[in-house]
């Protein structure tokens, strides 16, 4: 029910949403927690194991109970905690883990059969027979198991990433983060301010506090108004900082679209930060924690904090009734907050007998809540008391163990809190995050006079570490009551006394871990599942721990806590891999011809992030190997045109140039001709090939390097190492020119004729020799050509400056078309170059050497290179290694498929028989069969033998013949012609 | 982690590509055998400490940089230009 006159909601407008599909009333403000209770609607959610009725258990992040369902179908999210998601109009949300419906859920008969589903239940049950697991177990578990659903339709929504730096990164926006923000702000500093919630203030919006002469919310949103007018203080609300990393990074998670309905198709649903802070004051406040007592699960017990929060926040109460129950003087606070609000008040249990508690209210001292009752929702509380016990009808019991700080971000660089007596808790370790000071209740102080000045303190310490001089502010006025705690983790009876609500964790389970020696905090955990959901047992793990310390006879410092790990509160998956989607994961790069191979149909082929284009079909052909045929024969009989320019272009220029080339290449570079282009084969310096590749040279001092298209960067970086690391003494600068030029390939008995009118100088072979390259000019245009070939026919290489390419790759398309040609893909490039035993990576696939392909001869003798050493290792030059040969179908079967395996006739297809292995296999229109590429055991030295090829996989076998590599034109001939 | 580059200043890791130990600073001779050129190539020492390991900022101004970091709290307490680190020792 809504109390007139309280709740800083209070004067909003009203705003109707969906829950379960009844339509609920709410405030603009209300978080669908407070929404629910404020119509009285106590029972959310099934618990995961038991079905059992939950409700809402707290008003922040640690919520483990409210989980709901928001939106429809790809657009769902399921699991969201119901005490942070804000109300709009129109918003779509249900309960989960409940079936047909939230009152009548078929599956809570598991709870009826709970004293056979303890801890331990699966490991014991589901063990044999063996051959049960797969069909009968698995199954039933993976259907009972899991909270929401997801839709299985594909995410709909946009995420985001995004960096920030800053000098000091606060973490929580309550007192002792404001104050800090502020005295940080003022030092000067870069300051980023982040809170989870929505409404900054902390525990500022839940309480009554006066801060000054100003109530302490209202002291809030006047320090949030301040600070956002400083421009070195960048305020990041409904942002949840998840995980401290090295060196500074904090991971955090921001809500950006999850308060609206989502019009903005361009804003991101979730931003995912990485931050990097020079320090952090960790102001991330305390929470409250649970006491375990029989059936203190039942919708309406509730935290008392949480109670305190949704009566000062949100003017909501549960019910008609409430009864506190706590082992702390905190817990009065919300005792009395009530009946100044004129809440009747049936009971207020201190477990103390020496309770300082004063107040309009059946009041009971040493008394602990020993039972509770209610099928759907807190009925009564049974009392247990010196002179018996006592059952009082309650609709909403409040409950406070004490406060734990939220020491979580300390713990997340492997650190271990420390157990403060004082608070019955654990503190944070300082040092345990390099640059990080944890202030405030964060730190154990728990007064709000404390946490101001804290605030300060820390902030101060951190302005003079960072070389500034901290402002001289003093803090506020608040209160500054006493926090006494006397330890209470549970309390015996019958029924089951919960710890872990989410996961269904009871006091018993965690008994029995012990009994059946899982005494390692760390094995009880993974034994009973507690702190195991996705809140992590933030209400829970610290009463786990003392009641497993109290079990084994240890102290709690001595049996510790299990290890902290981010994330601190669930972050999705879509906002961790947001980089990883789509085209985030694979950017496109486009080649300056791509439009006009779009105009002509081309399907495209990625190479690396290139698309390049398969092929180019025209009418009436239906599959690709018609258009590639066609393309071959076209370049063997005419002209072909092929868009080059995704291989890597490495200009090289200095005096040492030459240098440079000699030692990264295993042939010599430096006696090249100014004019002329040569083929070089580059070793990695264990002895195995590189890449490959034409380097021109265009000057005394000025050479033009071509690399693969996958091995581009690779080369740049090993370039770079050589030069820097190696040599550099060298005087030489190197630099990726693969964007700056369009390159085609102009192939074919007809390219000289084609390419006459286009380029302005003659290209007769007196002047334009095999391997010649230079400057030519296209009418105004600057170019380059060079006479190279990968496809054995006449070719040459025309560069002009990218911002031609489209238009000279147009124009070499129509001319070739004139001649009988046109333009060729991808797969008919293949085709030309294994016809002509040319190898790619397929071939020089990092396991084979200068040997293996027949370039021994390559490796100068005259000087030293990268990788010269250890090729010549007696076992990389073992004649019975795989070697590069040819093959052809010989038999009945006549294809030849890349990755099989090559076997004697009559061996058997096993793998200690294996004599080598195919890369690279094609139809060829040009000899009328299919032949393959391949690495045969000592295979120059097996030319004209017989080998069978075997695919285990698509069950293809072929005799094969072996021949030389080079199927097509031996001599070479037409390539000089 | 962050990485200060001697050009660029302190930069995100995902800029930098890891190679490994720096010896592969030091390139035997041709002729140094095959037990020098087995521990150039292949065999690394595995510290629970400091190391000093080579990372290419290729990303960035494309410089291979001398890092030095701890293998236990992955603090970085040494960078410098491996062309300089190179300079200084031949």
């Amino acid at each position: 029910m809504r109390i007139s006159g309280k709740g800083l909601v209070k004067n909003a407008t009203q705003i109707a949403f969906e829950f379960d599909g009844a339509q609920v009333h709410g405030m603009a403000g209300d978080t669908v927690a407070s929404a629910l209770l404020a119509n009285d609607i106590r029972l959310v959610g099934r618990s995961f194991k038991y079905h059992r009725p939950r409700g809402i258990l707290t008003a922040g992040s640690e919520e483990p109970n409210a989980l709901i369902t928001v939106g429809r179908g790809a657009a769902q999210d399921p699991n969201v905690r119901a005490t942070q998601q804000e109300i709009y109009d129109g918003l779509q949300t249900a309960s989960q883990n409940r079936w047909p419906s939230l009152k009548y859920d078929v599956l809570s008969v598991n709870n009826l059969v709970s004293p056979f589903l303890g801890a331990g239940f699966y490991y014991k049950t589901f063990m044999w027979p063996e051959k049960f697991w797969e069909k009968l177990y698995e199954p039933f578990i993976r259907h009972a198991a899991g909270l929401g659903a997801l839709s299985m339709q594909a995410n709909t929504d946009k995420y985001d990433r995004a960096f920030a730096y800053c000098d000091v990164l606060v973490v929580g926006a309550g007192p002792t983060g404001l104050m800090a923000a502020k005295t940080a702000a003022l030092a000067g500093l870069d300051v980023i301010l982040a809170d989870e919630d929505f409404l900054l203030g902390g525990r500022l919006n839940g309480e009554t506090y006066d801060i000054d002469d100003q109530s302490g919310s209202a002291w809030a949103a006047q320090m949030v108004h301040d600070l956002s007018q400083l421009d070195n203080v960048r305020i990041m609300a409904r942002t949840t900082v998840t995980g401290a990393y090295d060196q500074g990074v904090y991971g955090a998670l921001q809500r950006v679209g999850h308060h609206g309905p989502r019009r903005n198709p361009d804003a991101p649903l979730e931003c995912f930060w990485r931050i990097t802070a020079k320090r952090t004051i960790l102001a991330a406040g305390a929470l409250e924690r649970m006491i375990a007592f029989p059936n203190n699960d039942r919708p309406g017990i509730m935290t008392a904090s949480a109670v305190r929060t949704y009566l000062n926040r949100y003017g909501v109460v549960g019910g008609q009734t409430v009864a506190i129950f706590g082992n702390n003087d905190n817990a009065l606070r919300t005792a009395q907050d009530l009946s100044d609000a004129g809440v009747h008040i049936t009971a207020y249990i201190d477990s103390r007998h020496d309770a300082n508690v004063t107040g309009d209210f059946p009041i009971y001292r040493g008394a602990t809540v020993c039972d509770t009752a209610g099928a759907l929702g807190l009925t009564s509380i049974t009392i247990q008391h010196a002179g018996g016990t006592d059952k009082i009808a309650t609709d909403i019991l409040g409950v406070s163990g004490g406060w734990n700080p939220t020491v979580h971000l300390t713990c997340h660089m492997n650190g271990r809190p420390t157990w403060s007596d004082d608070i019955a808790s654990f503190v944070p370790t300082p040092g345990a995050i390099p640059g990080l000071t944890a202030a405030g209740s964060a730190a154990g102080h728990m007064s709000t006079q404390d946490c101001l000045q804290s605030g300060i303190d820390v902030a101060s310490a951190v302005i003079a570490d960072l070389g500034r001089t901290a402002p001289q502010l003093s803090a506020p006025r608040a209160e500054g009551a006493s926090y006494q705690i006397s330890p209470l983790w549970a309390v015996a009876g019958k029924g089951r006394a919960w710890l872990d609500f989410q996961n269904d964790v009871t006091v018993k389970d965690i008994k029995q871990a012990a009994q059946e020696n899982f005494r390692s905090v760390e094995h009880m955990k993974r034994y009973t599942t507690q702190g195991m959901a996705t809140d992590q047992g933030k209400n829970s793990n610290v009463a786990a721990l003392a009641i497993l310390a109290d079990v084994t006879g240890r102290g709690i410092p001595e049996t510790g806590t299990t290890t902290f790990r981010p994330p601190f509160a669930p972050v999705s998956i879509a906002a961790m891999g947001q980089v990883g989607q789509d085209k985030g994961f694979a950017p496109e790069r486009f080649t300056t011809s791509h439009q006009a191979s779009v105009d002509r149909g081309a399907p495209f082929i990625e190479a690396g992030l290139w698309h390049r284009p398969s092929y180019f079909p025209i009418a009436g052909e239906t599959t690709w190997r018609q258009s590639c045929d066609r393309e071959v024969q076209m370049v063997r009989n005419a002209v072909g045109i092929c868009d080059v320019s995704t291989l890597g272009k490495i200009d090289i220029q200095g005096p040492d140039a030459a240098k440079l080339l000699d030692f990264v290449y295993t042939n010599t570079f430096s006696t090249l001709k100014i004019g002329r282009t040569r083929y070089g084969l580059m070793l990695r310096e264990d002895g195995h090939v590189l890449d490959d590749g034409t380097t021109a040279r265009l000057g005394e001092t000025h050479y033009v390097m071509t690399t693969t298209t996958a091995a581009a960067g690779l080369v740049m970086r090993h370039l770079d190492f050589v030069m820097q690391a190696l040599h550099p003494e060298w005087d030489v600068h190197i630099q990726s020119v693969t964007d700056h030029w369009a390159q085609f390939a102009i192939a074919g008995p007809k390219a000289r004729e084609l390419l006459r009118g286009v380029v302005d100088q003659p290209l007769d072979n007196e002047t334009w020799p095999f391997m010649a390259c230079g400057p030519v000019t296209l009418g105004s245009v600057q170019g380059r050509l060079f006479r190279i070939s990968f496809s054995g026919e006449l070719g040459f290489e025309l560069a002009v400056p990218a911002r031609y390419g489209d238009a000279l790759f147009r124009e070499l398309c129509a001319r070739a078309e004139t001649l009988g040609g046109g333009p060729y893909g991808m797969e008919a490039l293949n085709v030309l170059r294994i016809e002509k035993g040319f190898i790619t990576h397929a071939e020089i696939n990092g396991r084979t050497t200068a040997f293996d392909i027949g370039m021994e001869k390559m490796i100068s003798p005259k000087k030293d290179c990268i990788g010269k050493t250890m090729a010549a290792r007696p076992g990389l030059t073992d004649p019975m290694r795989p070697r590069l040969v040819g093959l052809k179908p010989v038999g009945d079967v006549k294809q030849i498929l890349a990755g099989a395996h090559l076997f004697n006739p009559d061996d058997e297809a096993v793998r200690v028989n294996d004599q080598g292995y195919i890369t690279s296999a094609c139809y060829s229109p040009t000899l009328g069969h299919s032949i393959g590429l391949g690495f045969l055991k000592n295979g120059p030295d097996r030319i004209g033998d017989r080998v069978k090829m075997v695919d285990h996989l698509r069950d293809v076998e072929t005799l094969c013949e072996v021949i030389h590599p080079i199927a097509f034109d031996p001599e070479g001939g037409r390539l000089r012609g | 982690m962050r990485i200060k580059c001697p050009i660029c200043g302190d930069r995100d890791m995902r800029e930098f590509y890891y190679q490994g130990a720096a010896v592969m600073l030091d390139r035997p001779a041709p002729g140094a055998g095959d037990q020098v050129w087995d521990d150039y190539l292949h065999n690394r020492d595995n510290p629970a400490g400091d190391t000093r390991e080579l990372w290419h900022h290729g990303a960035g101004c494309s410089e291979w940089v001398v890092v030095t970091r701890n293998t236990l709290t992955h603090q970085i307490s040494h960078t410098a230009l491996a062309r300089d680190v190179k300079g200084a020792s031949s």
